[in-house]
């Protein structure tokens, strides 16, 4: 498993291609979220962002056969199209990789500790969490 | 008894701090408990705190509730509801 919080951008291929080696594994699984539009500075909280990612993978491993997990989170200052965030599953059988990917992607959204703020017209303003947001976490309850 | 609390976000803006020391006072023993004592202050902590403000808080690092318990020694944080992925 790795989680890894960092400033500097990561390539998709090279982390699947890491968490493909095992020859049980049938399906690898990803998802990458992108700055939209705005130029932004993300901030964390140093600890708590690996430990509350960690937390989240562990309960994925729990519901679902996950063989190998990464999580990537950027910080700092992003432009538009840049990559903020991977999550990548492998698990032997696609049903799996896809529910456990998408199950850390909602959980990360509501427990990790990170904010946006974004570059607007008027000035920088801080994003405001989602009900959408929460209401995606909750139906893995 | 001290704690050691962090300020994250507009929080930390409006604040002008990111972290402190406190000395626990007797009777405040959880999070929502500091939070009052905090916003006793008044001024910017009054509002930034204040009841109606949806905040979340962290004790050494793992999310909790308000009513959750805080020691001598833990690290507590205040900070909005999160916005990362």
């Amino acid at each position: 498993m790795k989680i890894s919080i960092q400033q500097q951008d990561f390539d998709l291929g090279a982390e699947v291609k890491a968490i493909s080696g095992n020859p049980k594994i049938g399906a690898v699984a990803s998802f990458i979220g992108l700055v939209r539009e705005v130029e932004m500075t993300l901030e964390h909280y140093p600890g708590m962002t690996e430990r509350a990612i960690g937390k989240i993978v562990e309960e994925a491993k729990a519901r679902w056969q996950v063989m190998d997990c990464t999580v990537i989170h950027r910080y700092g200052a992003l432009k538009p199209n840049d990559q903020i965030v991977l999550v990548a599953v492998a698990s032997s059988h696609r049903g799996d990789a896809f529910a456990a990917c998408q199950f850390i992607m909602d959980y990360l959204k509501t427990q990790a500790p990170f904010w946006k703020k974004e570059q607007a017209a008027g000035g920088a303003r801080w994003v405001e969490a989602k009900d959408s947001d929460d209401k995606a976490a909750e139906r893995w309850k | 008894m001290k704690v050691k609390v962090l300020y994250f976000a507009s929080i930390r803006e409006k604040l002008g701090r990111n972290a402190e020391e406190i000395d626990l006072p007797s009777g405040v023993a959880t999070i929502a408990s500091l939070r009052s004592h905090l916003r006793a202050r008044g001024g910017a902590w009054a509002e930034a705190l204040a009841d109606g403000k949806l905040l979340r808080a962290a004790v050494n690092q793992d999310m909790s509730q308000p009513s959750a318990a805080i020691k001598g020694g833990d690290e507590v944080a205040f900070f909005p509801p999160v916005t990362g992925g």
